[in-house]
């Protein structure tokens, strides 16, 4: 894995951002008369961690729900990888490199670990279910393939020790961090993390901040990044976009977007008393 | 149960080394698996030939690195293949290994690096490569840190850090340059030299560096394997620190002598699933392990279904009357020996799988005592789980139980190469040739420590029944006496107190006082299970420990114990009268347990001064803050109001018969 990563150029704090792989340019979406997203544009750098902020209702799910081809927005376009992109369903943009978690833990909760890893590799078996039912030739080796491509990400996540435990009898942090690994599973080139630390404590969010700095270093994953939190949003994200009812409010490097007043003001509300 | 097997046979005199060992070996055991480790789930064999090719690119590739005769490498990380393997390059190339303990905060290992001198290094994973980074900036440090893992590394210093595999590719250029270099340095070592450096925690002070000759860890490792018949068949699991003794006479040394292999879990995590799919034939546990398996094995017990449930007490009932003595070979009824058979298809075997101890014929036990209950339950199943008693400075061996004769309250019969005696104060002393050649750079503890005529003091104080068998009571130094002059042995004590499963920890005092009290610490899995069964509902450790009914378990618990010293004339005056229940874990992260998990009574009376006030004074609350240390090295502080109770159980104090 790290063989692997070592081929692609990583990026990170503090190093040149590289080509756009995704450029989202005036997205409009309602849904009736709610405007869920309002004239959005924004890019997104190869290599990168692109951490998208706002208040509660800014729209930060739904934009992350376009990009990933659940919703189709109204108005505007999405080139990702140099080709505009006409309504993609989400299988498409899955299978284009796109995977994602969810904000409440979108997990097979009876199955173990390691099967629903298994499922991340799921746009990647070519054998039908018979040959799979059969195990025989092929859909063995192929099976055997994917398994170690899962052991993989169980070693990247350290995970070795919950393999074989079904998902429902695991804390909540740990199945956040089964999430992940279905996600990486799918090798994808760009992850989309829909507040992975939301609901965790301290050292749940520390590891889980570790595990996305090491996707994003190890395997060169560009990560688009939702969060509630701003510590963590500020301490590992390379750029950061601001949200505030469906419209872009900033967009710049986390400490220009913390200097910025009108997100003070979306964060705090602004003061009554005229103050600062 | 288990197949009859074939004892190694002694190795040839010249075999004096470690590489020179693994030089036979890779003929001798050629194809034979010598390691193993679980790696992206899946059990990864070596053979002895392999390892010999590894550990020969290694020895190349340190050398390369200008690793010279009488260097010191640090070695820091779980048990894994490859370090086992840095240990024996070390050696080959006539330097000195010094595994250090992989939990140990970047503070204690500095002090480590700096005493051994440690020039180079070879670790796990980023964890262990940025504490010697933090290391280098306190203190001279080493020179190069070759590391196994390579998450989280790509952007250090590629001159300071290095990748294993890579130094094995140099190594390996390096060979081809100089082809008769590995095994001429090889020649040059002796089985005089020094073998290894090991650091003990011990209980106060700074630890100190056992210097262990490789005859010293060869022959008293021989010494025990031929004791036992351990033969090449064997399968161990290591997973116990490296730096400990334990583990480079088990996992190290005797698997060299023996040719046996040596199975690596998949991470400390695993441990547990890993044993079960490895099944080792001979395994090793500090008593707290064997007690955290009875007790996962007795909560899981409560939950299972009635019909288990009546199996499982009445089967354990049989075993308990004919288990033990069927395994010491006694006479044993012919319906009892029915009973057992059928216990053994339905209960036992069932059982000593689960634990993942189907093929193991022989377990140790050492370091602390061990409750008679735990003890016993392990033998009544069939599994031949004995005492030793040992220590780093007798490169572990000084007694061992033989089969047959094993007693709970004894550590077993000496060594045949042991002497063993006890002084006047009951100390224990003996000479072997295990005897450590000296402390690292610290000749005054070596002097205090090991006689001119090479009797060590152990520290620890014994007795010798009429079978010539060792029984520890305490350490020496912390048997004590109270107001009144009678005898207090804490340990003791506190032994008694930790046989009860809802007890993890307990600490003692008494010494130069009117009467005896105690500090508890709940155990979190076992106490937390009974809370739940009793719908109490606690929020954190802090919660649980403080809460009133607790207090009521623990004091039932004491009373057992205040009622078995009352009936034993010499300990009737050590019935503890007061305690409280601790509102954190003792920990070692704190400084309060060793690495080992050994309690330091002095740093716990300093840091709970007030809490010891509060026992000996009337007070029926207390208020604590306590300072505490994170894994990551912040510190924080916690306080508490705690309880302080009386215990039940204890003899009125006797007072003249007036009224």
């Amino acid at each position: 894995m790290a063989q692997a990563a070592e081929a692609r150029t990583g990026n990170g704090a503090g190093r040149p951002a590289g080509e756009v792989v995704l450029d989202v340019r005036d997205i409009s979406l309602s849904f009736g008369g709610v405007r869920a997203i309002d004239g959005v544009s924004f890019d997104i750098r190869e290599g990168e961690v692109r951490a998208i902020i706002g208040p509660n209702g800014a729209g930060k799910s739904s934009l992350l729900n376009v990009i990933n081809g659940f919703y189709h927005p109204q108005e505007g376009t999405i080139t990702y990888r140099g080709v505009p992109r006409s309504r993609m369903r989400p299988h498409q943009a899955a299978a284009s490199g796109i995977a994602r978690t969810f904000q409440n833990i979108a997990l097979f909760k009876g199955m173990t670990v390691l099967d629903n890893l298994m499922t991340g590799r799921n746009l990647k078996m070519h054998r039908n279910f018979l040959w799979q039912a059969l195990y025989l030739g092929p859909a063995k080796r192929e099976e055997m393939e994917h398994r170690d491509a899962v052991e993989r990400v169980i070693d990247f996540l350290e995970i070795q020790a919950i393999r074989k435990t079904p998902v429902n009898r695991l804390p909540y942090g740990l199945q956040k961090r089964v999430e992940l690994g279905r996600a990486l599973a799918a090798e994808p080139d760009l992850l989309l993390l829909d507040e992975p630390m939301a609901g965790m404590n301290t050292e749940e969010k520390e590891d889980m901040c570790r595990f996305v700095l090491d996707t994003n270093d190890q395997l060169g994953t560009t990560i688009v990044l939702i969060e509630h939190d701003m510590g963590v949003v500020m301490d590992i994200s390379d750029r950061v976009v601001v949200l505030d009812y469906g419209r872009k409010i900033a967009d710049g490097t986390p400490d220009e977007v913390r200097a910025d007043q009108r997100v003070i003001d979306a964060y705090l509300g602004v003061a009554h008393d005229d103050g600062d | 149960m288990a197949r009859k097997r074939t004892p190694a046979k002694p190795r040839a005199p010249e075999l004096d080394t470690f590489p020179k060992l693994l030089l036979d070996n890779a003929v001798r055991f050629a194809g034979m698996p010598a390691i193993r480790e679980k790696e992206f789930g899946i059990w990864q064999s070596w053979t002895w030939d392999e390892v010999l090719g590894e550990v020969e690119e290694l020895a190349g590739g340190l050398a390369a690195l200008g690793f010279r005769r009488g260097d010191k490498l640090a070695v820091i990380g779980d048990n894994r293949p490859r370090l086992y393997w840095s240990m024996c390059a070390a050696q080959a190339l006539g330097g000195v290994p010094v595994p250090m303990y992989q939990d140990s905060v970047a503070d204690e290992l500095a002090y480590v690096v700096e005493h051994s001198g440690a020039r180079f290094a070879v670790v796990q994973d980023q964890e262990q490569v940025d504490k010697l980074l933090e290391v280098r900036e306190q203190v001279p440090g080493v020179e190069a840190i070759v590391y196994l893992w390579p998450k989280g590394l790509r952007h250090y210093d590629p001159d300071l850090v290095r990748d294993f595999r890579e130094l094995q590719a140099e190594g390996r250029r390096y060979n081809q340059a100089h082809p008769e270099f590995f095994r001429a340095e090889i020649e040059k070592g002796a089985g005089a030299d020094t073998g290894v450096i090991l650091y003990t925690s011990g209980t106060t002070g700074r630890p100190k560096g056992v210097v262990l000759t490789n005859a010293n860890v060869l022959l008293q490792a021989w010494a025990g394997a031929e004791f036992e018949g351990l033969g090449s068949d064997e399968d161990i699991l290591a997973y116990l620190p490296m730096a400990w003794v334990g583990d480079n006479v088990f996992s190290y040394a005797q698997s060299y002598l023996t040719g046996f292999c040596v199975n690596c879990p998949e991470s400390a995590s695993t441990v547990t699933t890993d044993l079960g799919e490895i099944g080792p034939t001979f395994y090793f546990a500090p008593p707290r392990v064997y007690e955290n398996l009875l007790t996962n094995v007795m909560i899981r017990m409560e939950d299972a279904g009635r019909l288990k449930q009546r199996m499982f007490h009445y089967f354990m009932g049989v075993a308990g009357r004919a288990g033990k003595a069927l395994l010491d070979g006694k006479a044993v009824p012919f319906a009892d020996r029915v009973r057992y058979w059928l216990g053994n298809l339905f209960v036992y075997g069932p059982l000593r799988n689960t634990l993942g101890f189907s093929r193991v014929h022989l377990a140790y036990t050492a370091g602390e005592a061990i409750g008679p209950d735990i003890f016993d339950f392990y033998r009544s199943i069939g599994i031949n789980i004995k005492q030793l008693y040992g220590q780093t400075e007798a490169s572990v061996f000084v007694t061992i139980q033989p089969d047959g004769e094993v007693d709970p309250e004894t550590v077993g019969r000496p060594l045949s190469n042991v002497e063993l005696r006890l002084a006047d104060d009951g100390e224990v002393l003996y000479r072997s040739p295990g005897v450590f050649h000296e402390y690292y750079k610290n000749p005054d503890a070596t002097a205090e420590t090991k006689t001119e005529d090479g009797w060590v003091r152990t520290g620890d104080a014994g007795l010798l029944d009429g079978n010539g068998h060792l029984r520890i009571i305490d350490r020496a130094k912390d048997v004590g006496k109270l107001r009144d002059g009678s005898l207090f042995a804490p340990k003791y004590l506190e032994n008694k107190l930790k046989f009860f499963p809802y007890v993890k920890e307990a600490v003692c005092f008494g010494d130069g006082r009117d009467r005896v009290t105690a500090f508890i610490n709940i155990d979190l899995d076992a106490v937390g299970n009974w809370a739940e069964r009793r719908a109490l509902t606690y929020s954190s450790y802090q919660e649980l420990a403080g809460h009133p009914e607790v207090y009521g378990l623990v004091g039932e618990c004491i009373e057992q114990v205040n009622r078995e010293l009352a009936s034993d004339p010499q300990l009737s005056g050590s019935v503890i009268r007061r305690f409280l229940v601790l509102h954190k874990e003792l920990d070692a992260d704190d400084g309060e347990l060793t690495r080992t998990q050994k309690v330091r009574r002095r740093i716990i009376a300093d840091r709970y001064a007030v809490l010891i006030d509060a026992l000996y004074g009337d007070a029926e609350r207390c208020q604590v803050s306590t300072e505490v240390t994170f894994e990551d090295g912040r510190k924080g502080s916690i306080s508490a109001d705690l309880l302080i109770r009386d215990a039940g159980g204890a003899p009125e104090p006797v007072r003249a018969a007036a009224d």
